[in-house]
């Protein structure tokens, strides 16, 4: 369909990127590439009357060495996520979602920080961040603030980042020493995940050591399964005892019905994918 | 990928050439409806109902009208009797035909039935305009369900019909009762034939405009048939068909969702000639998921009576058969051209058909790749793996000792139709060969002996189908008020260059190529210097179009008889030149020479020049040199063939995989075999598609939910495996090139190989059937029913 018409400012800086925003007042919104924001125009579900083009600001276009964590920019592409040599050597978790994300045009245009921003429940990297605690700095009129992934994840299509605000850069903790994978589960290559576990482990001599699982679309927001790490801590690292622990990864959950899988049906995959995951993250 | 030879010398006919029509068409830098720019062009926009059923008790369109560049909004009001689209083909004498209207009055139907229209200077101003556009309805019930609406005091889609029965066809061949009282073992299964939407890769669009100073409208469109249409529109319209020109420019796909006639192009036209200037309209994705015919919609309970030795006896064919809201162009009919072929390539002694059209509030159906065949085919393929699983017998052993056997064609199957050439045998020995059928089966039983999560099934599908539609006497007795005959008018211009007019319609298909790869051999002019004139009524006034993958197996017939007519004046004019007799003369690759005399000789291109000049033609000869040809086909044509399909199913989380994919088609003579290799693999993934991913699913309010492709799934070929195909050659004896049709045998073909698949798979769990589309939930679904001792 046809979007009703806007205004379109390119920002260089998060600054201006910023002044425009509260320029516009509550009306404004931030593009970044626009996979998931021009569907949403053109199906005229919101009519922004400013839309604020991040893709080009320098500063988030970056990925930087922190010592223990990555600084991944919220404008760098999922592509360039998958084939970073920072983000494959520290935290290979991440580039190996990003390549199940959509297909290879959408991976060229969206970006990190619009996906995480989108906070759609089916979307693969907000579980990334989720399953990380991850961290995200965020710039607004009164300077920049750090959400910790608890807490930037709100609602369906709903984060921490308020309407005159952008998200600069996401923090990741570097992984050595786990194991880690996610596990998606959807019908054709492109198509948006119906489950997907993301699972990250450290193994000592035979025994799950510390144990990560964060679920999508389980709920309205990537969810950490709880019952499942605290199954798995301190056990050992065979398939008997993750299969087991893998059964309570739907409890707590609160998944929708849609065209694609009802909400029993998800929570039976919640299992099975959780046990997969865990698997693969122990090496096993 | 392919074992078929491509030859790129020799005879024209059976050369794989590259298709002279793709960089135009892959690079887009052609003559598409939507990239027709016209100076003061006028743009449409359509405000759809947003219920599946209401009154419309008030339409406000002053706002819409306040707003700057809208130039017009029209309502039923302005139209009251003007219709939208129509049927041709009422199939029973006392089917209740359904008014479409062009703008619904005081009531929708379906959820995207049009209720106003506005139009605009600009495309995004229209777009504004509909959102300012406030419409008062009175909800009334949806009809979603077949079953619940022919049920007695079921709420109706058309009250004054007093039901939602559209019409009852029967056809009894044999005494069904009869075998059945002989029958071991009587199969039963209901199969849902789910609704599909065609999704061409380029929507509709449509542009209309008054030519200067004359009567003439001309109207581009994206359709399949622009000969039928323009006669449509005149009918619909009272625009006299003569100052009607319609043109197909190049479109992008079609699969019987372009042979419509639309509620837009009824409007663009209307309104050109109302406004006196052009009105274009380009459908939108999500306009196309509701206002452009669906396809299939069938509940299917079907019975199949074999004796315990393994002989089909006979088969019992009830159907249920969406029509969706309104009749459109075949509506009713579509499920009936599947109707003959329920027998399949199988023998046996009785065949009772029914099939009930219901209306519902729903987008009407119509026909869609295969339309009607490939729900026979899936029903026929399903029923008799069901059977073979019943009896206990291996499903390829049960087959091959009902089907017929190539000593036995021309063989009259027992709907009454006359197969004339085939060989199943030998297509399903390539298959096997190629497919690794034996090696299959092994690691088969391993899977099941070890209780791998992943278990292996097999589908086959041995098919045939009647397509190259149709002797038009046929079609009048099926009630259908068109023919089925096709023109060409080959024309050799002074310069020796050729014009090939043709009244097919491509749109995708590869025509260009092909119908010259034809006229080369037969009038020996090169490829590169034939030109093929299609889709135009301006410029290629007869025809009947392209769909039922008809334009090769008739049109063909028309290109070689001008083809030779063209030949035979040539043969005269050149006897003349080389004072010999006609007789004498011989023609070989565009040379006309004198018998035992080979230095006496000239070329058509010559001949052509001559014919032009008129100088020195014999006496009493017209000028010009050109051959023309109208063909109404003998007969169908039966294209089958072998396809095998390895299915991985995951029992864990119920996800499908498709492993391997043998096609083994037999199409007769091949003009192209790269074109071939093309309609195959389309073909296949559409019908693949089908039973795995698509299907167009609705709330109890008649909402589509499957709106977007978010919902609605079709594959990429990320999501394919490399299709190994292969044919065998048994050419048609009816049809003179020999050929068959190509178009639809993949989609027919692979719907139950899929499901056949899955099915093999799970039968170890109690599996019997499985929804389509086999999606994950689907396919676990069935496995928990299946364990918890219930069907499906
Ligand atoms: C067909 C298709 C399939 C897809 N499949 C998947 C999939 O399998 N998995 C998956 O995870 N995703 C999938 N996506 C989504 C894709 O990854 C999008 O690119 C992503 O969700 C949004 O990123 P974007 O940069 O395009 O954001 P945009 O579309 O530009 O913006 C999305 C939202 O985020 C806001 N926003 C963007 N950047 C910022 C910022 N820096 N600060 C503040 N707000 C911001 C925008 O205002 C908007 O509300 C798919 C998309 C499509 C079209």
């Amino acid at each position: 369909m046809i979007p009703s018409s806007f205004d379109y400012v390119k920002a260089s800086t998060v600054d201006e990127a910023v002044a425009a925003l509260t320029a516009a007042g509550e009306d404004a919104k931030v593009l970044g590439g626009g996979q998931s924001l021009l569907p949403v125009l053109r199906l005229r579900l919101n009519s922004p009357s400013v839309l604020v083009d991040v893709s080009e600001v320098d500063e988030m276009r970056q990925v930087t060495d922190e010592g223990s964590a990555l600084l991944v920019g919220a404008a760098v592409t999922t592509y360039e996520v998958m084939h970073h040599d920072l983000v494959t050597a520290h935290v290979p978790l991440l580039a190996q979602t990003a390549a199940l994300v959509a297909d290879p045009a959408i991976r060229h245009r969206g970006t990190f920080g619009g996906s995480c921003t989108h906070a759609d429940p089916s979307g693969d990297m907000p579980t990334v961040a989720r399953v990380l605690d991850a961290e995200f700095v965020v710039a607004g009129p009164g300077g920049r603030r750090t959400v910790p992934a608890a807490d930037f994840f709100v609602d369906f299509f709903t984060t921490a980042v308020g309407p005159d605000e952008v998200l600069v850069a996401v923090r990741l903790p570097k992984m050595g020493g786990w194991g880690s994978h996610y596990e998606k589960f959807h019908r054709t290559a492109q198509a948006w995940a119906i489950v997907g576990v993301a699972a990250a482990v450290r193994v000592e001599g035979g025994t799950i050591a510390e144990a990560r699982v964060a679920l999508t679309n389980m709920g309205a927001t990537p969810i950490r399964a709880a019952s499942v790490e605290a199954a798995l801590t301190g056990g050992p690292a065979t398939a008997e005892a993750i299969a087991a622990a893998a059964e309570s990864a739907a409890d707590g959950t609160s998944p929708t019905s849609d065209t694609h899988a009802d909400a029993e049906f998800r929570r039976h995959l919640a299992r099975v994918l959780t046990k997969r995951a865990v698997t693969k993250a122990a090496g096993l | 990928m392919t074992e078929t030879v491509m030859r790129t010398d020799g005879a024209a006919i059976g050369r794989a050439d590259r298709r002279k029509e793709d960089a135009r068409l892959l690079t887009g830098r052609t003559n598409w409806t939507d990239n027709i720019q016209l100076p003061g062009t006028l743009h449409m926009a359509t405000l759809r109902s947003s219920m599946a059923h209401a009154k419309i008790l008030r339409i406000d369109t002053s706002a819409a009208l306040a707003l700057e560049g809208v130039l017009h909004v029209y309502t039923g009001r302005d139209f009251p009797e003007l219709a939208g689209s129509t049927c041709v083909w009422p199939v029973t004498d006392d089917i209740r035909m359904s008014h479409y209207p062009a703008i619904c009055t005081d009531e929708v139907k379906y959820a995207g039935d049009v209720v106003a229209v506005v139009i605009a200077n600009d495309r995004s101003v229209a777009a504004d305009a509909l959102d300012l556009i406030d419409v008062d309805y009175e909800h009334l019930p949806a009809v979603v369900d077949m079953e619940e609406a022919l049920k007695p005091g079921a709420p109706l889609v058309h009250a004054d019909m007093g039901t939602n029965e559209c019409y009852v066809a029967r056809m009894p061949c044999g005494d069904y009762e009869a075998v059945k009282a002989r029958a071991d073992v009587v199969v039963k299964r209901r199969f849902i034939n789910q609704r599909l939407i065609p999704n061409p890769m380029e929507p509709r669009s449509v542009v209309a405009a008054p030519m200067g100073m004359s009567d003439e409208i001309t109207l581009w469109s994206a359709t399949q048939i622009p000969h039928v249409l323009r006669v449509l529109l005149a009918l619909l319209t009272g625009i006299p068909e003569n100052n009607i020109r319609v043109v197909a420019p190049d479109v992008g796909g079609g699969f019987g969702a372009k042979l419509q006639i639309y509620r837009e192009e009824v409007l663009a036209l209307v309104l050109a000639k109302r406004l006196g200037k052009p009105v274009k309209w380009t459908e939108t994705r999500s306009e196309h998921m509701v206002a452009t015919h669906h396809g299939r919609d069938q509940i299917q309970d079907i019975e199949l009576a074999v004796t315990k030795d393994g002989t089909i006896l006979g088969m019992k064919v009830d159907l249920l058969a969406d029509m969706g809201a309104y009749l459109q162009i075949i509506t009713p009919g579509t499920p009936l051209l599947g109707m003959f072929m329920y027998s399949g390539i199988y023998k046996m002694e009785a065949l009772d058909f029914t099939c009930t059209g219901v209306y519902t509030t729903k987008t009407p159906t119509d026909a869609y790749r295969g339309a009607g065949r490939p729900e026979a085919t899936y029903a026929i393929e399903r029923i008799v793996d069901e059977a073979a699983a019943e009896l206990g017998m291996e499903p390829m052993e049960f087959r091959r000792k009902n089907w017929i056997t190539h000593e036995e064609f021309p063989y009259t199957q027992i709907a009454g139709l006359t197969y004339d050439t085939g060989n199943y045998e030998a297509a399903t020995a390539r298959a096997i060969e190629l497919f690794g059928y034996d090696e299959l089966r092994a690691e088969q039983k391993a899977r099941r002996e070890s209780g791998d999560p992943v278990q292996l099934g097999i589908g086959i599908s041995t098919f045939t189908e009647m397509c190259g539609l149709a002797p038009s006497r046929t079609l009048g007795a099926l009630k259908y008020v068109a023919g089925g005959w096709e023109h060409c008018t080959i024309r050799a211009l002074p310069t020796g260059k050729i014009e090939l007019v043709t009244g097919t319609s491509p749109h995708g298909q590869g025509h260009e190529t092909a119908w010259s790869q034809i006229a080369s051999d037969i009038i020996g002019v090169p490829v590169e210097d034939i030109e093929v004139v299609h889709g135009d009524t301006g410029r290629a006034p007869y025809g009947m179009d392209t769909y039922g993958s008809r334009s090769l197996a008739v049109g063909g017939q028309a290109i070689k008889l001008a083809g030779e007519r063209l030949v035979e004046k040539a043969r005269l004019i050149a006897a003349h030149q080389l004072e010999a007799n006609p007789d004498d003369i011989e023609f070989t690759a565009g040379t006309y020479s004198v018998k035992g005399d080979p230095e006496k000789s000239t070329t058509i291109q010559a001949v052509a020049f001559e014919a032009f000049t008129a100088h020195n033609l014999p006496d009493g000869m017209e000028p010009t040199l050109s051959g023309e040809s109208t063909v109404d086909p003998l007969d169908f044509s039966y294209p089958h063939g072998t396809h095998l399909a390895a299915m991985e199913v995951d029992t864990e989380t119920g996800k499908v995989t498709l492993r391997k994919y043998v096609a083994v088609d037999d199409c007769g003579v091949q003009i192209n075999p790269m074109i071939v290799e093309g309609q195959v693999h389309g073909g296949l993934a559409q019908g693949i598609a089908q039973a795995m991913y698509e299907g167009a699913l609705y709330d109890n309010d008649g909402n589509l939910l499957t709106g977007s492709m978010g919902d609605y799934l079709l594959p990429s070929a990320a999501d394919l495996p490399s299709f190994v195909t292969d044919r065998t050659v048994t050419p048609s004896t009816t049809h003179p090139l020999g050929t068959k049709g190509i178009g639809e045998a993949g989609a027919i073909a692979s719907t139950p190989a899929i499901i056949n698949g899955v099915v093999d798979a799970l039968r170890p769990l109690g599996v019997t059937d499985v929804f389509m589309p086999a999606s994950p939930q689907n396919v676990w679904r069935a496995i928990q029913n299946a364990q918890a001792g219930g069907a499906r």
